[in-house]
């Protein structure tokens, strides 16, 4: 982990998303997808926090050698300041943060599952995989076509890529769980890998499970300094010995988890359970919290 | 003239005033590499509990204009296994740790503070009032006069290091509090901890936090801080009192130094920059150049007040 400060190489709009570019190679050198960086705030600002964004894409070698790259979605809360950011500013970042993704030692055939902007470290990943001579399949979601993330860029990186959206204005009308297992199947998936929103993380979690498929997933949760320092990121993940569980902060020992280690109830607590898409696509219902 | 940022509190020593304040400084073992932990001129500990807590659930944090509200439900490893596994790191770092010590009744504040006090390089205990108190129903310690001062006074009878109380501006007669924690038996106290929060998502119809009141920190506190301290220090100049609530650079520690405090504690600013304890320190050294003044000892209460002498 650095901390530097990262002078903005380039800024682009990516459908709905924001990317941003910087020149870091310090950071760069040691990144690994799954992990993420932090910037800080503009100082004066009422909302103080750090944000954090996965890494979409680093480069150790060649022209971009020591960039790196990450996106984001400029509704978030405080990303508004960071989409009016403009080339040759400095960013204070901290560097590389978290547990990466493991590739496989053995097992071949990767599946990526993706929603919305949780694509960008899953590309990230599918770069990666390829490198290492795995086979790599894609389902990758969102609300629309303005939030499909690169699609051009999945179908490059993947042998196959289905393409869902809630609205059908990209691919096929539905969710990524919708076409999980066809996936699946057509791939010969032997491990699968996953960010996305924590209820399509549960609901492929738990497929998991039952076809006993290994996964690993990239979560979010609330982090307030991402270094490990605050505690308040916790996910509850059971133990390796299976002697109980302990809140582990997903800024050091996440995000990427095992989500058959994860405590899935007690983690969302009270939140509703996604149901699944029924076939005529997505009216969207929101259970009365309360 | 020769500056010196080390201060002295009635005997207690530190190289500068600016320590790193409770549960803002990871455990121990796992600070992260971007602390410079022998530069700080203290470190609070997480507050312990006898038994390890696995804290709320989450959410537990969120942000308000100029704070930070958070809810980590007291999660700590046990005072046995802090002192195990990550007062060896602080020790190796030669850093001063101040222990501070929490509890769910006055039996666990007694056990946890017997065991924290003699262990080599704790140099003080901290009582943590805002501890929900489970004897009184959950309520915090520092909701009942008599609760502080039973637990405050068992602590400092125990314990062979200085005992600091500490709690949010909250109690109905604050100096009183303060000074009836002095009779107790406490060397001096750490004002303020952070205050009672809540963030409302309307949207979803829910707390933003899992635990709906949370603690509020972070600069929107600074200003309730600064005046506790002033006002605890002016009616009793000789007590210790470290001050603690939003300070983020070198100038915010000058104005709880001129107000009155000893030595100053960060908290939230370090979640923002892990440098900061560093650079604030930094920043008094420069105010005590600017102004010509030897020690931060010197700036302690030095509030030129209309109508006062001096």
């Amino acid at each position: 982990m650095r901390r530097v400060r990262a002078e903005v190489l380039n800024t682009r709009r990516l459908g709905a998303y924001h990317s941003i570019t910087l020149v870091a190679p310090e950071v760069a050198e040691r990144v690994r997808p799954g992990q993420f960086v932090s910037i800080a705030m503009p100082e004066g600002r009422a909302f103080l926090l750090r944000r954090h964004f996965s890494i979409h894409q680093s480069s150790r070698r060649g022209g971009w050698a020591g960039t790196l790259e990450f996106v984001f979605d400029p509704k978030g809360p405080g990303t508004g300041w960071l989409a009016e950011v403009k080339a040759h500013q400095f960013l204070d970042v901290i560097g590389p943060l978290g547990k990466a993704f493991a590739y496989p030692a053995k097992l071949n055939a990767c599946l990526l599952v993706s929603e919305g902007h949780g694509s960008a470290p899953i590309f990230f990943l599918a770069q990666e995989l390829r490198a290492r001579g795995k086979r790599v399949d894609m389902v990758v979601g969102a609300e629309d076509l303005e939030h499909v993330f690169k699609p051009i860029e999945g179908k490059r990186l993947s042998q196959t890529i289905a393409i869902m959206t809630a609205d059908g204005s990209l691919g096929e009308r539905g969710s990524v769980l919708d076409v999980l297992p066809q996936a699946v199947e057509q791939s010969g998936a032997q491990v699968i890998y996953a960010a996305a929103r924590r209820s399509t993380l549960r609901s492929i979690a738990e497929f998991c499970t039952e076809r006993q498929i290994p996964a690993q997933m990239a979560i979010e949760e609330h982090m307030a300094c991402g270094i490990g320092l605050c505690f308040t990121c916790t996910v509850p993940v059971i133990r390796k010995d299976g002697s109980g569980y302990d809140n582990l902060r997903a800024c050091t020992d996440g995000p990427v988890f095992n989500p058959a280690r994860i405590l899935w109830d007690r983690w969302m607590g009270d939140e509703p359970k996604m149901t699944p898409t029924p076939p005529e696509g997505f009216p969207v219902v929101r259970s009365w919290p309360g | 003239m020769k500056h010196s940022l080390a201060v002295d509190l009635n005997g207690l020593r530190f190289a500068h005033p600016v320590l790193a304040a409770s549960g803002c400084l990871a455990t121990g073992h796992d600070v992260p590499g971007l602390v410079d932990l022998h530069k700080l001129g203290g470190v609070v500990s997480r507050s312990l509990t006898l038994a390890p807590l696995k804290g709320a659930p989450t959410p537990r944090s969120a942000e308000t204009p100029s704070g930070l509200l958070s809810a980590v439900g007291l999660q700590n490893p046990g005072v046995e296994a802090f002192v195990e596994h990550d007062l060896p790191r602080l020790q190796k770092a030669g850093v001063p740790v101040v222990g501070s010590v929490a509890g769910s009744g006055l039996e666990e504040f007694i056990r946890v503070a017997q065991i924290l006090h003699r262990q080599p390089g704790v140099v003080a205990l901290e009582v943590y009032l805002s501890s929900p108190d489970q004897e009184r129903g959950g309520e915090p310690v520092y909701a009942r006069l008599d609760r502080i001062l039973e637990i405050v006074g068992a602590i400092a009878r125990l314990s062979s290091i200085p005992v600091f109380a500490k709690f949010p501006p909250l109690v109905p007669d604050l100096v009183g509090t303060a000074r009836a924690c002095v009779r107790a038996g406490a060397f001096g106290l750490t004002l303020v901890d952070a205050m009672p929060g809540l963030g409302v998502d309307a949207a979803r119809l829910r707390p933003k936090t899992a635990i709906p009141v949370a603690g509020m920190s972070g600069p929107a506190l600074k200003p309730l801080a600064l005046a506790a301290v002033y006002q605890v220090t002016r009616a009793m100049p000789d007590v210790p009192v470290m001050g603690v609530g939003g300070i983020s650079n070198g100038t915010d520690a000058v104005e709880f130094l001129l107000a009155g405090a000893w030595a100053v504690q960060v908290g939230t600013a370090l979640l923002v920059n892990p440098a900061a304890p560093v650079e604030i320190a930094r920043g008094i050294l420069d105010y005590l150049r600017e102004k010509g003044v030897g020690s931060p000892a010197e700036l302690r209460g030095r509030l030129r007040v209309r109508g006062e002498q001096g």
